[in-house]
C-alpha cells in the first residue's frame, strides 16, 4: 500500500437510534450500522468494499458521502478532516466528493429532463451559467455514452442501462476527485452491468479518479478494484488487494462468503 | 403487455445511444392521466361546464347586455305585480327578466351572473391563498420532520378542532367593523372572505402536502440534490415541490367547491359578501321571507349554486381517479 492517501477513515462508527414519541423522546433501542471502521484509500485506486445485505456498505457509502453523520469517529478527505463540516461548509467538499447511487429508477426526479438533473451540479456551484451550460452538459452526456440529443427529456424515456449513465454523467459534472459508487449495478439487467461497469472503468482512467466501489458481488468487485475490504455485520473483517484476497483469502467469514458464490458446474 | 414492451425498450436502448425512448410508446406520468381522464365522461362534461361558468364569470357585463338584462344593482318599480293581500309582490320568469326579479326589482337573471362571479373570484382567491398557505407549512413540515413537523402538525389539529362556521362567523364579524383587523390589513368586505376562508381551509392542503413530502423525501433523488451540494430550500422548491404538482391539482379542485359553499354560508349569514353586491347566499337568505309568493328567487341562485358545486366536486373525483386509478370507485 503506497502512494498518498486521499481518504483516511478511522474508528467510524454509525448509531441509528430506534426512538418513540417526540415530546416525551425514548429511546427503545440502537442499531450499530457501522462499528468501528477504519481503512484508508490511496489516490487513484479502486477502493472496493463487499459484504452481505445489511452489513453497513451503504451507511458507509453515506457517511462517508457527507450525507449521514457519523456517531463517532473520524473521515478526512486530502488530510482535512471533514467530519464536522455542516451546510455550506462542505460545499466545498461536495465539489470533490461525488457519489453514484444505487437505483437509478429513483435517483433522478422524474420530473425533471436529462439536461436539468444532469446540469443541477453546475447550477447549484454556478458553474458554466448562461449559455454555457448546455454544451457543458451535453459533452458530459457524450462522455457517458448518452445522446447530447436526448438533452430535453425525461427520465421514464430511458432503461435502467442509460439512467445510470445519467447518474454518472451528474457525478461527474463538478469534476471530483473521489467517486463513491454504492452498488451501481445491483439494480441493473445482468447482460447491462457489464456496460456500466466498463464506462466506471474507463472513466476511471481517463479522467485518473480515485473509486470507492460498493458492491455485494464478488465478481463485480474483483472486476473493479485493486483493493478490497470485506464487511460483515459493520466491521471491516478483512483488508488485501483483490488478487491476494481472492488468492488467499485470511478471515473466516471471507472464506465463507467466496464459498457462497454458486458456481455452474463444469 | 407491458412487460413486453418494456423489455423490448430496455434492449434496444442500450444496444446504442441513438434508441430512442417516445417510438417504443413509452408515456409520462402526465401522459397517462390525460389518457384515462379523457375516457371520464363525467368529469369532462363537469370540466366544459366549469369552463363555461368561468367564461360567464369573466364576460359578465358582455351576458347580462346579450340578454337584455339590466345590471344587477338597478332597481325598479315597474316590475311589481300587486299580490293577494295587496302587498306589491316581484314578478316572476318572463322574457324581459329571464330569471324574475327580486323584491327590491332587481334583475334576478342578471343578479346571478353577477352573484357567480363574485363567488368564483373569492374561491379561488381563498383557494389560491389556502395551497399557498397549505404548500409551504407542508413542505416545511413534512421535510424538516422532527419538532418543526410536530410544531406545524399540532397547529393543524388545533384549527381543525374549530367548530369551522363558528370560528369562521367571529372572524368575520371582528374583522368586519371599522378598519378591519391585523393592522388594517384585512379591510371590511371580500378580503375578510377571502382570509378566513383561506385560514380555515389551508390545513386540509397542509396534510397532503405533508404526507406527499414525506414519501418524495425518501426517494434517492433527493439525496442525490443534497450530494451535490443543493441547499434545503432548493431541494424542497425544485426537487420535491414538481413531484407534489398533480395531487396538488387534484386536491384544490376539490377545495374550490368547498370554498364556494363556504363563502355562500358566510354570506347567508350576513358575514360574507356586502349589500347591494350580488351574493347567491345572500340571494337564498333573502329568498326565504319570500318563498311563497316568489319562488324563482329561491330556486335561480340555489340551482346556480348547486350547479357549480357538483361540476367541481365531479371535475374533482375525475382527476383523483385519473390521478390514482386503483383508487377509483367502482362503476
Amino acid at each position: 500500500m503506497t502512494g498518498e492517501r486521499i481518504l483516511e477513515v478511522r474508528d467510524l462508527v454509525k448509531q441509528f437510534d430506534v426512538t418513540r414519541g417526540v415530546l416525551l423522546r425514548r429511546e427503545t433501542r440502537a442499531v450499530r450500522a457501522v462499528d468501528g471502521v477504519s481503512f484508508d484509500v490511496i489516490r487513484g485506486e479502486a477502493f472496493g468494499i463487499v459484504g452481505e445485505t445489511g452489513s453497513g456498505k451503504t451507511t458507509i457509502a453515506r457517511l462517508v458521502a457527507r450525507l449521514l453523520d457519523p456517531t463517532a469517529g473520524t473521515i478526512a478527505f486530502e488530510g482535512r478532516d471533514v467530519t464536522a463540516l455542516r451546510g455550506s461548509k462542505l460545499r466545498p467538499f461536495r465539489r470533490e466528493v461525488q457519489m453514484v447511487f444505487q437505483d437509478p429508477y429513483s435517483s433522478l426526479n422524474p420530473r425533471k429532463t436529462i439536461g436539468s438533473i444532469i446540469g443541477e451540479p453546475l447550477a447549484v456551484h454556478s458553474l458554466e451559467k448562461g449559455e454555457r451550460r448546455r454544451p457543458a452538459v451535453q459533452a458530459l452526456m457524450e462522455q457517458v455514452g448518452l445522446d447530447p440529443e436526448h438533452y430535453n427529456r425525461l427520465p421514464h424515456e430511458f432503461s435502467g442501462g442509460q439512467r445510470q449513465r445519467v447518474g454518472i454523467a451528474r457525478a461527474l459534472a463538478l469534476r471530483p476527485k473521489l467517486v463513491i459508487a454504492d452498488e451501481p449495478v445491483s439494480a441493473l439487467d445482468v447482460s447491462i452491468q457489464a456496460q456500466v461497469l466498463n464506462l466506471l472503468r474507463d472513466l476511471r482512467r481517463d479522467l485518473g479518479l480515485t473509486l470507492v466501489f460498493i458492491a455485494h458481488d464478488l465478481s463485480v468487485v474483483r472486476h473493479m478494484c485493486d483493493r478490497i475490504a470485506v464487511m460483515h455485520e459493520g466491521r471491516l473483517v478483512e483488508t488485501a488487494g483483490a488478487d491476494e484476497l481472492f488468492a488467499d483469502p485470511r478471515a473466516p467469514y471471507t472464506k465463507r462468503l467466496m464459498a457462497a458464490v454458486p458456481r455452474i458446474p463444469a | 403487455m407491458t412487460g413486453a414492451v418494456d423489455f423490448l425498450h430496455e434492449a434496444a436502448e442500450d444496444a446504442g445511444p441513438t434508441g430512442g425512448g417516445l417510438d417504443l410508446g413509452v408515456r409520462s406520468p402526465f401522459q397517462l392521466f390525460w389518457r384515462r381522464l379523457r375516457t371520464d365522461r363525467v368529469a369532462l362534461v363537469a370540466a366544459g361546464f366549469i369552463v363555461f361558468l368561468v367564461l360567464v364569470a369573466v364576460f359578465a357585463p358582455q351576458v347580462v347586455d346579450l340578454a337584455g338584462a339590466r345590471p344587477p344593482n338597478a332597481p325598479s318599480k315597474r316590475y311589481f305585480t300587486l299580490g293577494k293581500v295587496g302587498v306589491p309582490s316581484p314578478t316572476g320568469p318572463s322574457s324581459k327578466n329571464l330569471f324574475g326579479v327580486d323584491p327590491l326589482g332587481r334583475d334576478l337573471f342578471s343578479r346571478v351572473v353577477y352573484g357567480l362571479r363574485i363567488s368564483l373570484e373569492i374561491a379561488l382567491l381563498a383557494t389560491g391563498l389556502s395551497v399557498l398557505i397549505g404548500l409551504v407549512v407542508g413542505l416545511f413540515a413534512g421535510y424538516y420532520r422532527g419538532w418543526v413537523d410536530t410544531a406545524l402538525s399540532r397547529l393543524v389539529d388545533i384549527l381543525l378542532a374549530f367548530p369551522v362556521l363558528l370560528l369562521a362567523l367571529g372572524i368575520a364579524s371582528a374583522c368586519s367593523l371599522g378598519n378591519g383587523c391585523v393592522g388594517g390589513l384585512i379591510k371590511p368586505g371580500l378580503s375578510v372572505v377571502v382570509a378566513v376562508i383561506a385560514l380555515i381551509n389551508w390545513t386540509f392542503i397542509a396534510r397532503i402536502v405533508r404526507g406527499q413530502v414525506l414519501s418524495v423525501r425518501e426517494r434517492e433523488f433527493v439525496e442525490a440534490a443534497r450530494s451535490i451540494g443543493a441547499s434545503n430550500l432548493r431541494i424542497m422548491f425544485r426537487e420535491i415541490l414538481p413531484n407534489l404538482v398533480a395531487p396538488l391539482i387534484v386536491y384544490t379542485t376539490l377545495i374550490i367547491p368547498q370554498n364556494i359553499l363556504l363563502e355562500a354560508a358566510l354570506s347567508y349569514l350576513g358575514v360574507g359578501v356586502r349589500p347591494p353586491d350580488p351574493s347567491l347566499g345572500k340571494m337564498l337568505a333573502d329568498a326565504t321571507d319570500v318563498f311563497d309568493t316568489a319562488w324563482w328567487y329561491m330556486a335561480f341562485p340555489g340551482a346556480a349554486l348547486l350547479l357549480m358545486v357538483l361540476a367541481f366536486n365531479l371535475l374533482g373525483d375525475g382527476l383523483q381517479d385519473a390521478l390514482n386509478p386503483r383508487s377509483a370507485r367502482p362503476r
